[in-house]
């Protein structure tokens, strides 16, 4: 990287990169017609123009790629590119020579968001027509003669239809599909008071009256349709930042034909039975049977289960379990729809209900308000016309009511404080989903965690390094640094930083459950299990400590490597902030009892639960929502992601696998839990300011409804009080101010001091 | 008021033009990558 500071990035490259096969890289491109392909790549590094020029002159330079632009916005490159020789330039390579990680992007979630053109031409139609009408309405109210106010009323006419017709379409569409099944939500009075207005305009307008409402329908609109925008820039700039981290679920595998020969298949492709060729530090696509090798896997994603797991021939495998050491051959024993990941989407889908029963704070409040304003609307009609009896008078002057309490302030008051909130938490890295997650999760009172790779950062970490003599540990960063095994990662790492040269040796081979051997002339290394590596099989307390690694030459001890799973930064100050918001607080993991145990009381929780299967983790959030709970369930894994989907709320790290992160209405970026603080903070903040902006709407209304009954609405007024209340409830949504600076670091070096042993079995 | 004649449909259509003009720079992918565009100004060779 060569510019600019990694933030949000720093989680994405704990992962490494995966490396990506050429068959892999055709497979995830698109045909553009006569042999030319377009591949996509994100690319989280990309921050500034030199990184653009640097990106663009690398991948062009490539011989068969044809162009290749970066969009910074999206951190994204998309490469247009010609195979020659059957083969796809090697673009992931090349970016990662000059410093750039990239991951393959599918170009089908890569479409135009149509939504976004579809609101901003209609909020572009209507602010040309507000703005125009608005023009000529200045004149007619400063007392334009009685024909040019007709002729001007005539323009405005011809201005406000079809761009209330056009931009009005969005808001009748959703009035209609609710008053459909019954409901209303706040499109339903919207639209009744704008087509209202414009029909009362146009029978104005025809009798050459001098009132005409065309500037408060379209500007009313014009203000609806700035919020809505908003809104939905807001959550389309979150799904696309989610969408960009890594994927790790795999895009296909190699299989081996009955001719013996390699071919490379997508995943929906593959048919039980067939074998699958898994190299170390692939994710397995389907569930399966060992047939061949030996290897550990990495469950932390599909289980929670911190400790790798040793499996040999004959083993059942699940999909999504990370192959870390050995090449492995699996016979496929079902298609991909029927494996353990489709399983737990299958379960998604049952669970979500919790979220579905919610109903956002407009639509209850619309549910509250089109009633009452309605049928103030015909009681003003009825009372005019007993007092008058005038047709004409009483309908103009109910529809003036309307118009006036048209909730363009409460249309507004609850999106723009959402979206102020959603930048504030952007700035600190955690992306929201769509903003009912924001009130969900001001109403929470229980926090359920899980603990691998959530409230630990799931890898473990080298804790002895200054009592390793340096010599030692360049010997074994250089045996370490080619293997995927998380101790051996770990090992490699801690040199990584410091200005030791990692030994090389003759040769260096894995052994799956035991540990690394090298060779360099005469002398044998061995890094890894103390009974393996040593000739007299180490002392007691080595042998049986799981987090222990040993490094051998010829037999003899040269060092000891001490690993724990590292609690993420934050941690204990996320907890004890929650705590003194009054949240219960629980663990559910997948992990065996001691390791959970383990966190349970380096973070003083006392409600743990140890060994839960999905479907139990689901049964516990269920529980605790009949008994009338509101559950935030932080999590990460395949495993979690029924649970995620079943509370209340739900939040995931980045490093979650894919279908968590698409569960989670939250999304956080960096590697400290604090964000899980600081989201409920700023989630409290916005209730209270979306209170504050119901209370000016209708104090608004308490004073513009009375002068509009009695009768002394004039558009003039109409536009002013509207666009009045609108830019202070605006206003109001922007005081909502980042939280003050976390106290961070005090705590980092509180929880460091705990100790946690990984129950791991090698090196 | 002879003026208001030409002046406001001129007024119209002059607006009438910035709207299409965002429309067309809207549908060619001009504000796909906002922070690109204001990066790229800086950059020296435009062979592209």
């Amino acid at each position: 990287m060569s510019c600019c500071a990694a933030g949000a990035e720093a989680a994405l490259q704990m992962d490494g990169i995966q490396p990506v096969s050429a068959d892999e890289l055709r497979l995830a491109s698109r045909d553009l017609g006569d042999g030319t392909r377009q591949t996509d790549l994100s690319v989280p590094g990309v921050h500034c123009g030199a990184c653009i020029a640097a990106v663009e002159k690398t991948l062009s330079a490539l011989p068969g790629v044809e162009s290749a632009r970066v969009n910074l916005s999206m951190k994204r490159v998309a490469v247009k590119w010609r195979a020659l020789d059957e083969t796809p330039p090697d673009l992931i390579g090349a970016l990662d020579a000059i410093g750039y990680e990239a991951h393959l992007f599918s170009s089908a979630t890569d479409e135009k968001d149509p939504e976004l053109s579809r609101l901003i031409k209609a909020l572009a139609v209507a602010g040309f027509s507000a703005m125009n009408i608005m023009l000529l309405s200045v004149s007619v109210w400063s007392g334009a003669d009685a024909a040019t106010r007709h002729a001007f009323h005539l323009i405005s006419a011809a201005l406000a239809l079809p761009a209330v017709a056009y931009s009005g379409r969005i808001f009748y569409l959703s009035a209609w599909s609710v008053l459909r099944r019954g409901r209303t939500n706040m499109d339903v009075p919207i639209s009744i008071g704008v087509s209202l207005a414009v029909g009362l305009s146009l029978y104005e307008t025809y009798y050459n009256a001098p009132h005409a409402y065309f500037d408060a329908a379209t500007s009313l609109l014009f203000f609806l349709l700035i919020g809505r925008t908003l809104d939905h820039v807001m959550r389309e700039r979150a799904r696309s930042a989610v969408a960009g981290l890594a994927r790790l679920s795999p895009a296909g595998t190699t299989i081996i034909a009955e001719g013996g020969e390699r071919r490379y298949v997508p995943i929906a492709e593959i048919q039980p039975g067939a074998m699958m060729l898994i190299a170390a530090g692939d994710r397995i696509p389907v569930d399966g049977v060992v047939v061949q090798g030996a290897s550990e896997l990495d469950c932390s994603l599909v289980t929670g289960e911190s400790a790798p797991l040793r499996i040999g021939v004959g083993a059942k495998v699940q999909a999504g379990l990370m192959n870390l050491t050995g090449p492995l051959t699996i016979e496929a024993t079902t298609r991909s729809e029927n494996s353990f990941l489709a399983e737990m989407v299958r379960m998604m889908e049952a669970a979500e209900g919790g979220r579905a029963r919610y109903r956002r704070l407009a639509d209850r409040a619309a549910a509250l308000y089109s009633p009452v304003v309605h049928t103030l609307a015909l009681l003003t009609l009825i009372g005019w016309m007993v007092l008058t009896g005038d047709w004409h008078n009483s309908i103009t002057i109910a529809i003036a009511v309307l118009i006036i309490t048209c909730p363009c302030a409460l249309g507004l008051a609850v999106p723009i404080v959402q979206v102020v909130a959603a930048r504030r938490l952007f700035e600190r890295g955690i992306m929201v989903k769509d903003g009912s997650a924001l009130e969900r999760l001001a109403e929470v009172d229980t926090v359920l965690f899980d603990k691998t790779g959530t409230l630990t950062l799931g890898t473990p970490r080298l804790i002895n390094t200054g009592e390793i003599k340096p010599e030692a540990l360049a010997i074994a960063a250089g045996m370490a640094a080619g293997s995927r095994h998380p101790m051996a990662s770990a090992i490699a790492s801690s040199t990584r930083r410091s200005t030791l040269e990692q030994r090389s040796f003759d040769a260096i081979s894995e052994h799956p459950g035991l540990g690394i051997e090298a060779r360099s002339g005469n002398d044998l290394y061995r890094l890894g299990r103390a009974s393996w590596a040593l000739d007299n099989g180490g002392d007691e307390a080595d042998t049986d400590a799981v987090s222990i690694s040993i490094l051998a030459k010829n037999g003899r001890i040269l060092a000891r490597f001490a690993f724990e799973d590292s609690i993420r930064p934050g941690s204990l100050a996320a907890v004890n902030g929650l705590r003194q918001l009054g949240m219960s607080l629980g663990i559910i993991s997948g992990d065996r009892a001691p390791s959970v145990e383990a966190v349970a009381s380096a973070l003083v929780v006392d409600d743990f639960r140890a060994g839960l299967l999905p479907a139990d983790k689901v049964a516990h959030i269920a529980k605790a929502g009949a008994s009338g709970g509101k559950v935030l369930m932080v999590g990460d894994g395949l495993n979690d992601a029924p649970a995620l989907a079943s509370a209340y709320v739900s939040m995931a790290p980045a490093t979650a696998a894919d279908i968590g992160r698409n569960a989670a209405d939250f999304v956080f970026l960096k590697d400290n839990l604090s964000a899980v603080k600081e989201a409920v903070d700023i989630a409290h903040r916005a209730k209270v300011l979306i209170r504050q902006n119901f209370a000016l709407a209708i104090g608004y209304n308490a004073i513009a409804v009375p002068v509009a009954v009695f009768g002394y609405v004039t558009p003039l007024v109409a536009a002013v009080a509207m666009s009045l209340s609108s830019v202070i409830v605006v206003a109001n949504a922007m005081r909502l101010r980042s939280p003050q600076a976390a106290p961070a670091p005090a705590d980092t070096s509180a929880v460091s001091g705990v100790s946690l042993r990984t129950a791991a079995a090698k090196p | 008021m002879s003026y208001l004649v030409f002046l406001i449909p001129i007024a119209i259509l002059l607006g009438l033009a910035g709207l299409g003009a965002f429309m067309w720079s809207l549908r060619s992918g001009q504000y796909d990558d906002l922070d690109g565009a204001a990066e790229r100004i800086l950059m020296d060779d435009d062979k592209e």
